[in-house]
């Protein structure tokens, strides 16, 4: 069973989303996303201050077997980077929702996360 | 998982041990127990034992059975004597390939060849088909057999502890037939990994109550169960083909890197023969080659080789990461003339340019 922390928000493409005391949120992979790709070799992440519209593709994650782009679960800029995720790829697989989070965001002005879903609506869906 | 999914004899020891199953070449096959990286690591640092029963076998037998393989396949079968194996391809008329295969001489008139697993009705049929006016006789025996493969360098030692047999002395490419750990077995000092070890062909009932033997004395010595993911990251690295990838009905052994299996100067004809040598003749226009990328992103199968102007020159064949260097590794077909320039080449990957570096395998050995 994968893990699935009570206190997060999802997506259906299995990124988690915490909201952050600062109204920044931060974003990384599910724990069922990680044991899915298998090993993973390469994280490829976007620069600071970029800006995204959700559902778009804001980087991806690669193991031995694919390649998965990571999608954008709010509109926001992003406000800092996990740089190191790129000499340790491998920490997706052993703490995903620790010290593998991948990005912070500052939503736009009217976005917000009542679209994504709870812990529960997303086990749903892992199964 | 799909009902039409054929299992090996190993499916519950697989289900006992946690293994990720997934569809292979019509078989429902362990993808890794563990890690994929992991796996691959225990072969080339200790050992690791594999499920490879998807494996097809043929049994050939008749007093025609010499002439009809040679015939058939453009190794040289002559070479053979019981106890001994070869390596090799078949072709089609044009030169393209049918599949790779080893075929084992286990009597004086009864050859056993194995071949893969997602082309045991198309070789059986393609081989049935070539036998015509030749005193012998085919026989699919896939069903009858498990099949284990051994690998690393603790193999020959694990091997040992759980048989009470020293093979140590067998040499590459043989095999011995007998009574291995109360079964039947030919065991043969091949494998697909690049490493030391051995192939246990055995009664496809007795194969789980081996694993589990082999298991349980190797993992002391840190063998490990290993799933068709390592075994192809494995067999990479040691610049080995996978038909459909580096060998196909559209590569043939020339291009693809196997010209040592092509005997051209043996004294039969053999299927394929007049194409592959007007191909030599006239100079092959492609060639199969191997690379490593000095970046972390896979260039994966299919993905275009391209010159620094961004004219193509070929295309990546298999792509994975090599767990022993921590970089990107792969084939790729790519035309002669690009490599007799010695033009620098390159793959585009998420538009990000990367260097092929051209290497000679075994890949992980810089």
């Amino acid at each position: 069973m994968s893990s699935i922390p009570d206190n997060l928000k999802y997506t259906k493409d299995h990124e988690w989303i915490r909201l952050e005391e600062d109204g920044t949120v931060t974003v990384g992979v599910t724990d069922y996303a990680q044991n899915s790709l298998g090993d993973i070799t390469f994280v490829e992440l976007p620069e600071v201050d970029d800006t995204f519209e959700a559902g778009d593709s804001f980087g991806v994650v690669e193991s031995v077997k694919a390649a998965s782009d990571l999608y954008m679960p709010v509109q926001g800029t992003i406000r800092a980077v996990n740089d190191e995720l790129t000499g340790a790829p491998e920490t997706v697989n052993s703490d995903p929702y620790g010290e593998a989070w991948m990005i912070r965001v500052q939503l736009d002005e009217g976005a917000n996360l009542d679209d994504l879903m709870d812990a529960a609506a997303y086990a749903n869906i892992v199964g | 998982m799909s009902d039409s999914l054929k299992r090996t004899p190993l499916h519950a020891f697989h289900t006992d041990h946690n293994a990720r199953l997934v569809p292979f070449a019509g078989w429902e096959m362990p993808v890794q127990y563990t890690s994929i990286l992991q796996e691959h690591r225990a072969v080339r640092e200790a050992a690791g034992l594999f499920d490879v029963s998807h494996m097809g076998e043929v049994r050939v037998h008749g007093s025609g059975a010499r002439a009809f393989l040679n015939k058939l396949v453009t190794n040289n079968v002559e070479k053979l004597q019981v106890g001994k194996a070869i390596y090799t391809v078949m072709c089609y008329e044009d030169g393209g390939v049918v599949d790779d295969l080893i075929i084992y001489q286990v009597g004086d008139e009864e050859y056993f060849l194995c071949v893969n697993a997602a082309n045991v009705s198309k070789d059986v049929e393609w081989i049935t088909g070539q036998a015509v006016g030749f005193d012998c006789l085919i026989d699919d025996v896939s069903e009858d057999f498990g099949q284990l493969a051994l690998q690393g360098p603790k193999a020959m030692e694990i091997f040992k502890l759980a048989s009470g047999q020293d093979l140590s002395s067998l040499k590459r490419f043989h095999f011995i037939q007998g009574s291995f750990m109360e079964t039947n077995a030919i065991v043969s000092r091949t494998g697909y990994t690049g490493e030391d070890g051995v192939e246990i062909y055995l009664p496809a009932g007795e194969a789980a109550r081996v694993a589990n033997r082999i298991l349980e004395i190797g993992k002391d010595h840190g063998l490990q169960l290993v799933g068709l993911g390592a075994r192809d990251s494995l067999r990479l690295e040691a610049g080995y083909p996978l038909y459909g990838h580096e060998i196909s009905a559209q590569i043939d052994p020339l291009t693809g890197g196997l010209g040592w299996v092509v005997k051209f100067q043996k004294a039969t004809d053999f299927v394929g023969r007049t194409a592959l040598q007007k191909r030599l003749d006239e100079g092959l226009d492609r060639k199969v080659v191997f690379f490593r990328l000095e970046d972390r992103r896979i260039a994966r199968e299919g993905t275009e080789i391209i010159d620094e102007d961004g004219n193509p020159c070929g295309k990546v064949l298999s792509g994975t990461q090599s767990p022993m260097l921590g970089r990107p590794i792969g084939s790729a077909c790519v035309s002669t003339q690009a490599l007799k320039d010695k033009i620098p080449l390159l793959v585009e990957i998420r538009k990000t340019r990367i260097p092929l570096e051209i290497a000679q395998p075994p890949l992980h050995k810089v």
